[in-house]
């Protein structure tokens, strides 16, 4: 049910762990359905130069979150922005109907390590 | 790649000796068996032995069985016929929250019609309270159903006792036994159990055939109406193969009954045992030793999420289910385990391993050998996880 795309994300996740001094982290879950993402960046000069997930979840939600961290490692946090949950889930070749739901968490876990970074320069 | 089928409780390879008798009754002996012709005539004493091997399997009488498409029919046929044919007497039905949801789902939907439902609630082991049971029955109580043994944590429930009060109190009492056929022992009447849902895919048979055992002289409105087979409680041509593969399946699995359940035992233990010495931070499902089904294993293996444990699993080999949501393709997790009183995050991390008879010692020091690895990378990736947390 899941695309080759998927199952390799998921073998070999990509950017596992978590950026000790990191400058922007963020975290997005649903105890519903069990999906739980943390991301961790280094931001500078407003290009993403590391990026980490963990993520507790099924398959959909590790190889979005392993998917979306390469997406959006070397770009400006302005494209970084750009990505939605649903171009993720496009890079993957697609996820099934009932797995939409999971793939939800990605884009949002970075924009809100994003969110985090931006109030931390601000002050 | 070595394979390793533990998901005996979704479903079972058919027999070999199976697949070839109703092999005979796809090609050679295609009649309607109730045409008077020899065509028909052959089917018809086929099926009559069938009825005979399924009725000596749980201590009935050939004449008070009647076959279905499967479990969920005869559930409902049980459920939805009984609670029709006795509403001149009342209009209330107790369950249990550990109900397959061919019960569940059926009694909801009559709560919502009419009727009066309780939903008995289970201990941390999954098992009901005969004394809550007691408390639930009122005058207009006509109908208790409660499952031998649960499908996800293999709980075995009380049923004689139940069958004790329901006989004294004049109630139907419904079980479901599909995932105990062939792995218990079954006798309806020493049990006082008035109607009997069994299912051929379970125990080595064919998918899409089972049976409702009807207590001679409860009645019970069928679900469909035509041709006035199955004495007119189950309409529709018979399906012979279906049903004869389902006669050999309960004659084998009487003769195996025995050596299964110790051979069953011994690796359900070895698999509970190897789990709960080599991972750290799980948690056994269910009850253990004779209060457990001889081939339920269900463990919650906490920090990790049991979709992306079965696919792991998948990848070398071994198929296993879970009642994690993302995997039922509901937003939430097994009402089974929710209903344990386990929360929603260790409800995710359920790991279901059921066995068969075709599993050996190797199997299990197989699965024992990898799943630490498989976990160590899952919690590695895990938000939840810290090092300390053990
Ligand atoms: C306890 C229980 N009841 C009913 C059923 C449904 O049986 P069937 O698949 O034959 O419809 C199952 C099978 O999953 C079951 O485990
Ligand atoms: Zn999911």
């Amino acid at each position: 049910m899941y695309s080759d795309k998927v199952i390799d994300h998921f073998t070999n996740p990509r950017n596992v762990g978590e950026i000790e001094g990191a400058n922007g982290v963020g975290q997005v879950g649903n105890a519903k359905c069990g999906d739980i993402m943390r991301i961790s960046l280094v931001v500078e000069e407003d290009i993403i130069k590391d990026i980490k997930f963990k993520t507790f979840g099924c398959g959909a939600a590790v190889a979005t979150s392993s998917m979306v961290t390469e997406m959006v490692k070397g770009k400006t946090l302005e494209e970084a922005l750009k990505v939605t949950n649903s171009t993720v889930a496009e890079a993957l070749g697609g996820l099934p109907e009932t797995k939409l739901h999971c793939s939800n968490l990605a884009a949002d876990a970075v924009h809100d390590a994003i969110k985090n970074y931006l109030e931390k320069t601000k002050v | 790649m070595k394979r390793i089928y533990l998901d005996h409780s979704a479903t079972t390879p058919v027999d070999p000796q199976v697949a070839e008798l109703m092999m005979k009754y796809f090609v050679d002996y295609y009649g309607n068996p109730s045409s008077v012709h020899y065509y028909g005539r052959e089917v018809r004493k086929a099926l009559d032995e069938a009825r005979t091997q399924v009725a000596t399997l749980i201590g009935a009488n050939p004449a008070e069985i009647a076959f279905t498409s499967g479990g969920t029919e005869a559930d409902n046929l049980a459920i939805q016929g009984a609670a029709k044919a006795k509403l001149k007497k009342g209009n209330h039905l107790i369950t249990s929250a550990i109900e397959h949801h061919a019960v569940l789902d059926t009694c909801k939907h009559l709560g919502k019609n009419g009727y009066e439902l309780t939903i008995l609630p289970v201990d941390e082991e999954g098992i009901i309270s005969v004394d809550e049971l007691k408390k639930a029955i009122r005058p207009e109580t006509i109908l208790v159903s409660i499952m031998h043994a649960n499908n996800e944590v293999g709980s075995i429930q009380p049923i004689e006792e139940i069958g004790k009060i329901t006989k004294q109190q004049d109630i139907l009492f419904h079980v479901d036994a599909v995932q105990s056929l062939g792995k218990c022992s079954i006798d309806v009447k020493a049990m006082n159990i008035d109607l009997l849902t069994i299912s051929s895919h379970k125990i080595y048979g064919p998918k899409g055939v089972g049976a409702l055992y009807i207590r001679k002289g409860v009645r019970v409105s069928p679900l469909m109406f035509g041709g006035a087979q199955e004495r007119k409680i189950r309409s529709g041509t018979e399906n012979a193969p279906g049903i004869i593969g389902f006669g050999k399946a309960c004659e084998l699995a009487g003769q195996r009954m025995e050596s299964e359940r110790a051979h069953l035992t011994s690796l359900r233990d070895k698999l509970i045992d190897g789990i709960m010495s080599k991972i750290d931070n799980v948690k056994l499902n269910g009850p253990s030793g004779s209060k457990r089904l001889v081939n339920n294993v269900n463990v919650s293996i906490n920090f990790i999420e049991g979709e992306s444990l079965l696919l792991s699993l998948d990848m070398i080999g071994v198929a296993a289910s879970s009642g994690s949501a993302c995997t039922s393709g509901s937003l939430d997790p097994s009402h089974v385990l929710l209903a344990m009183g386990l929360s929603h995050e260790v409800a995710h991390g359920s790991l279901r391993l059921s066995l068969g008879m075709q599993n050996t010692d190797e199997d299990i020091d197989y699965v024992l050998e990898e799943l630490p690895k498989i976990v160590d990378r899952l919690r590695a990736m895990s938000p939840l996880y810290t090092k300390t947390s053990c």
